[in-house]
């Protein structure tokens, strides 16, 4: 990018407002809440009543419970921890692709899920970060503007690293999965070490499901860095969709190993419908 | 020209182009379709990926086919083919006459005609000879030879007239032919005419002949002719050939268009050139029927106009002076009226008045003598053509004159005194009727079995007797005689034209007896006369194909001409009209026979079906374009390029784009019928209209304060566009030059008053007038309400449901105060019971409330609630507001609620019935 500074920043700004309100839009659509650990301990709501024993201070006892009956009752809150949450999107050129003019780019479906969901966890009082561009993980909504500012450049860089997993954390790497897996696996099997698991969301474009070509076709990758000639695409259509599936397969079989979880999400389905499974995949690993 | 079949080619040698399609299927063999580029990121998966055919890359068999086939389209197109070329044996001469017959006979197959002498000339034009062109049917010079182009220019300014060539134009052009020699092309209408042979001769005299006629035959009709009440049309055909043809009957339907009143299926025999299709139509239709045709034959010839032949007849009854008052039914004309009605005109009057009105039909009921000077001018009358139609009667039977001499008025003679069938004194039963003779204009009447006759005159036996008489009864004795004088006849009934001494006239047989009698009395001496005397101008003119025109600019023909009968450019067939009388020309005569020419063996007969050459050039070209377009879709498809979806996606949003007017409605109906919506007509004073929807809005607005009826915002109603049945209630301020509603909104007005809407109508002049006075307002008032179905009114009675439907009023002030008020009347039988207020009315909502008290004024408010307009003065005229403000409501409620209130009168009858 040789753009003036000036310019570029303009450019990032006017970008601003629109992926953010709408990542707020679709945050505010799941109300998700603090979330207890489903167990007594620190925190404000109520968990259970329970008989004082001796360890129990005195006044820690809940004399209007304890009223009701002859025993002493202790009121428990519910446990409630802030949780680290590490935030991938991958911002590569190749992502950068939509089939139709109605479409969004890959791109900004995932910038848009990713920042979505991390609003989601801020609001919930969880610690988000980024992977790449480095982001250390905090709490609070100043950590939403710098994660928009964050998503709202492209990379050239787009291997997930490790390095800055908090043990025990969540992560959320989305991407389209269609450059080397290696990288990936990596990552993964780093991240299975420390006790870190999460989700591995796809986001595809319905064209690059169905493959609807025909005909004598050149395909460019979209940085044009790669070219590929075919004749007749059509023919080509059972092998693509098997190689697919496989890569989904294998990143299916990756996830598993490492008790990730995998999704897949298109660019023509509803974003709300990947926020929730976002989220429904984070909630199930509590 | 080489030829190839029946296709020749203008410039055969571009066909060696042909040789050069090999070399193209080589080049689109080894050109593969261009490629398309896509970006695509999942090309990492695509990446070693092998194409399984290697030969996909070039272009399929069919689509190589296709474009085959569009490059031979333009080469052979180009080659200049020619399907069926003419031969060139018609003609060799360098100068060719083409003479065209022109007639109404040719126009049936005239596209043919005109095609084949376009053919000749390009023939002509393309052997470089000259051309003369004659028509027969126009007065044409000597013709003189030119190039076939200014020929051809001249082709299209000649059409068939609605007459044929006379005698004198076929010696017009046989004398005015040039010296030098040349050949002659004769495109005949194919019918025999005095005067062809003569041409014929002179052509053949000058070179070579050769004739065209039509391939199928010449069909015609003559005249229609009325004969004993049905009506014939002879049609004629100039070959054996067709065995069959439509006749149809064409007339005004009551709303005065044009139809097929009947059509009847006509078969020649084998061998006869003409057949006769009867058509016996009710008067009724037959009064309509304007002319017969040949269904499928566009021919002057094939139509006949009827003209006034066919008209409704006058019938005169004459009065004999004393008239029966209530005796109706023993009239002697009664039962005449009653059957002639529907099918004659009928006048009445003393005999003089009657005699000047000329009329078809002069009927006389039991008359015996008339003053001498007129039974001289009926006896002219009758001997003119006229129909005297006589009955008998008590003084028939006595006066003895008539039987002294013979009365020249009376077919037959009288005995004196009649008889008496069946009666207290004598012995004999009724009569009943003898079957009618075949010569008898009764023939084929079917005798009803309850027809008798008890008494009638006489006939004096005489050797003229048994001629004169057309209906008889059972024992012999005359019933109906008939004799002819002059032109015209005499018809005596030997009964009563009431039912006294038959029960004929009670039946169905004297209605059509009498149909039979008027019918054939068609006044032809009085037209003659007419036509001497008169000058006729054409009202409507038949051009060849038989198509009729209006015409008012035509100069008038004398009537003598008319009589000649020369149909000609001087006389063409169509409607003449003169005094009333109108007359029909016909192409064909009464009498005319077609006949088919007879050409000898050395004229050359070329047929015109097959001559037709056409140009295949231009088909061919266009079939390579059309060929062209489907290749630029296939190699679109077969690339990638096309999408199916595209389309598809085109088509739907032009069908989509057709909703969008239907949707403009719904909001208006959605707006009108979420809420309960008052509603006023836009005038289209923006005054007027801003003042009525200020003072629906206060209304409305009062409304939502003080009772359970929350309006929405009120909507102006433009009557011409919008549907009103969605409003309960309309306010229609009048002003005076608002337009006045169209046919349909009369129309939705009225069924919106039949379905229970209510309009109040303000004139808002009750300060300057009283009710219906003269103000402009009120004259439109009247005006207006002309369309409208509105019940019978009453000023509004104090007992009125409006007094008591929410508020219970005396007044209904607007900002004028005053009680003229009008609702729709209480029914007749409504009655006060002792001890209650109010009548018992209990039906209906009144549909109108018409006043002048400018209520909207008085309701009007502004958006933040203030009053627009002063009522009265001070504490008074507020007070005057406030009771505006309760009409309103009552108005409302009554509209809402029907007549609710008014029921409230049952309830202590109910209250004591339940024993409370």
């Amino acid at each position: 990018m040789t753009l003036p500074l000036r310019t570029r920043a303009e450019e990032v700004a006017a970008r601003f407002p629109p992926l953010l309100v709408r990542a707020e839009t679709l945050a505010s659509s799941v109300i998700m809440g603090e979330h207890g650990r489903r167990r007594a301990g620190m925190g404000e709501n109520f968990w259970q009543y329970r008989p004082a024993t001796a360890q129990d201070d005195a006044r820690h006892i809940d004399w209007r419970r304890s009223a009701r009956s002859d025993a002493s009752f202790v009121q428990d809150k519910e446990w409630q921890i802030a949780q680290t949450v590490s935030l991938w999107v991958d911002q590569s050129a190749s992502l950068d692709f939509a089939s139709g003019t109605q479409l969004e780019t890959k791109l900004q479906r995932a910038r848009l899920i990713g920042l979505a969901s991390a609003i989601l966890m801020l609001r919930a009082g969880e610690r988000v970060g980024l992977v790449a561009p480095h982001i250390p993980a905090k709490r609070g909504s100043e950590q939403i503007l710098r994660l928009t500012s964050a998503l709202s450049e492209t990379q050239a860089e787009n291997a997930p690293r490790a390095e800055h997993f908090a043990p025990h954390a969540r992560a959320i790497f989305i991407s389209d999965f269609f450059s080397d897996l290696e990288a990936v696996e990596t990552a993964l099997t780093k991240a299975a070490s420390l006790g870190v698991s999460g989700l591995l969301l796809q986001v595809l474009d319905p064209a690059e499901e169905t493959f609807p070509f025909g005909g004598r076709t050149i395909f460019e990758s979209v940085d044009k860095r790669l070219e590929f000639e075919t004749l007749r695409a059509k023919d080509l259509r059972p092998a693509y969709l098997e190689r697919l599936a496989e890569r989904k397969d294998r990143l299916q079989k990756l996830a598993q190993r490492s008790g990730w979880h995998y999704q897949v999400h298109h660019t023509d389905q509803s974003s709300t419908q990947a926020l929730l499974s976002v989220y429904a995949a984070l909630e199930r690993q509590r | 020209m080489w030829s190839l079949g029946p296709i020749g080619f203008t410039s055969p040698l571009l066909l060696w182009a042909l040789a050069l399609l090999p070399v193209i299927v080589y080049l689109l063999r080894a050109v593969p379709p261009a490629p398309i580029r896509r970006k695509f990121p999942g090309i990492v998966l695509l990446l070693g990926l092998k194409d399984k055919e290697s030969q996909t890359d070039t272009t399929p068999w069919w689509l190589l086919l296709l474009r085959l086939l569009a490059v031979a389209a333009v080469i052979i197109g180009f080659a200049g083919p020619i399907l069926n070329p003419r031969d060139q044996s018609v003609s060799t001469s360098e100068r060719l006459l083409i003479v065209m017959d022109a007639s109404w006979g040719a126009a049936q197959d005239w596209d043919n005609a005109k095609a084949m002498a376009e053919a000749i000339l390009e023939q002509a034009a393309r052997d470089e000879a000259l051309t003369a062109l004659v028509s027969l049917t126009k007065a044409s010079p000597e013709p003189t030879f030119v190039s076939p182009q200014i020929n051809s220019a001249l082709l299209d300014s000649i059409a068939p007239q609605a007459w044929e060539p006379h005698e004198d134009d076929y010696l017009a052009l046989a004398e005015s032919l040039p010296q030098e020699s040349f050949d002659t092309i004769w495109l005949s209408d194919g019918l025999e005419r005095s005067g062809r042979e003569a041409l014929l001769d002179a052509l053949r005299s000058k070179g070579r002949v050769s004739v065209a006629t039509p391939a199928s035959p010449i069909l015609a009709l003559r005249p229609a002719e009325l004969r004993d009440g049905t009506i014939s049309v002879t049609a004629l055909r100039s070959a054996n050939v067709t065995p069959e043809a439509r006749i149809r009957a064409l007339g005004l339907d009551p709303a005065g268009i044009e139809r097929v009143l009947q059509e009847q299926p006509l078969s020649f025999e084998a061998g006869a050139l003409m057949a006769t299709a009867a058509f016996d139509l009710p008067p009724e239709l037959r009064n309509r029927l304007t002319r017969f045709d040949i269904a499928d034959v566009a021919s002057a010839g094939a139509v006949s106009l009827t003209g006034d032949a066919l008209r409704r007849r006058e019938v005169a009854l004459v009065d004999t002076g004393a008239s029966q008052e209530g005796l109706e039914l023993l009239s002697p004309f009664h039962y005449l009226r009653e059957a002639l009605a529907p099918s004659a005109d009928i006048l009445s009057g003393p005999l003089e008045q009657l005699l000047l009105a000329n009329p078809d039909v002069i009927a006389l009921a039991d008359v015996a003598t008339l003053p001498p000077i007129q039974n001289a001018e009926l006896m002219t009358w009758v001997e003119n053509g006229g129909l005297l139609l006589r009955f008998a009667g008590p003084n028939l039977a006595i006066a003895d004159r008539l039987r002294d001499e013979a009365n020249a008025l009376l077919p037959v003679q009288l005995r004196t005194g009649g008889r008496t069938l069946g009666g207290a004194m004598s012995w004999g039963e009724p009569k009943a009727l003898a079957p009618f003779k075949e010569d008898s204009p009764f023939f084929g009447l079917t005798i009803p079995e309850d027809v008798s006759v008890s008494t009638q005159v006489l006939a004096q036996p005489s050797p003229e007797l048994a001629g004169r008489v057309i209906a008889e009864l059972s024992d012999g004795t005359p019933l109906v005689t008939r004799k002819t004088l002059g032109l015209g006849q005499v018809v005596l009934f030997h009964v009563t034209a009431n039912a006294e001494w038959s029960s004929l006239p009670l039946s169905g047989l004297f209605v059509q007896m009498l149909e039979r009698l008027a019918l054939a009395s068609g006044n032809r001496a009085q037209l003659i006369q007419d036509l001497e005397a008169s000058t006729w101008s054409p009202t409507q003119i038949m051009d060849g194909f038989g198509a009729l025109t209006s015409v008012d600019t035509l100069a008038s023909v004398e009537g003598s001409t008319i009589a000649s009968g020369r149909i000609g450019a001087d006389l063409a067939p169509g409607i003449y009209q003169a005094n009333e009388q109108t007359i029909a020309l016909n192409a064909v005569a009464e009498d005319r026979i077609l006949e088919a020419a007879t050409w000898p063996s050395d004229v050359v007969r070329i047929g015109q079906e097959a001559t037709e050459t056409k140009d295949l050039k231009g088909a061919l070209l266009t079939g390579a374009l059309v060929l062209a377009l489907i290749d630029i879709i296939a190699a679109l498809g077969l690339t990638g390029r096309l999408r199916v979806a595209q389309i598809l996606v085109f088509s739907i949003a032009i069908g989509v784009l057709s909703h969008g007017a239907q949707a403009q409605d719904d909001s208006f109906a959605l707006e009108a019928t979420e809420n309960v919506v008052l509603a006023h007509v836009l005038t289209g004073d923006d005054d007027l209209d801003a003042r009525a929807e200020a003072g629906l809005l206060g209304l409305s607005q009062a409304l939502f304060r003080r009772t359970s009826v929350e309006p929405a915002a009120p909507m102006g109603v433009n009557l011409e566009t919008d549907e009103i049945a969605l409003f309960p209630f309309l306010y229609w301020p009048i002003s005076p030059d608002q337009p006045i509603p169209s046919q349909e909104a009369y129309a939705k007005l009225n069924l919106y008053l039949q379905r229970g809407g209510l309009i109040l109508f303000d004139t808002r002049d009750a300060d300057r007038a009283g009710f219906g006075g003269g103000t402009p307002e009120g004259q439109k008032l009247r005006r207006i309400a002309i369309g409208l179905d509105i019940p019978p009114l009453e000023p509004i009675p104090q007992d009125h449901v409006l007094s008591r439907t929410f508020y219970l009023l005396q007044a209904y002030p607007g900002r004028f105060d005053s009680l003229d008020i009008w609702v729709e009347a209480a029914q007749a039988n409504a009655e006060q019971i002792e001890g209650l207020p109010f009548r018992i009315l209990n039906d209906g909502v009144t549909p109108v409330v018409i006043g002048g008290n400018d209520w909207a004024s008085a309701w009007a408010v502004d958006e933040i609630g203030n009053r627009l307009y002063p009522v009265g003065r001070g504490m008074a005229g507020e007070q005057q507001r406030e009771y505006a403000y309760r009409f309103g409501i009552n108005l409302i409620m009554h509209v809402l609620t029907g007549n609710y209130k008014s029921d409230q009168v049952h309830v202590p009858a109910l209250l004591d019935r339940l024993g409370q």
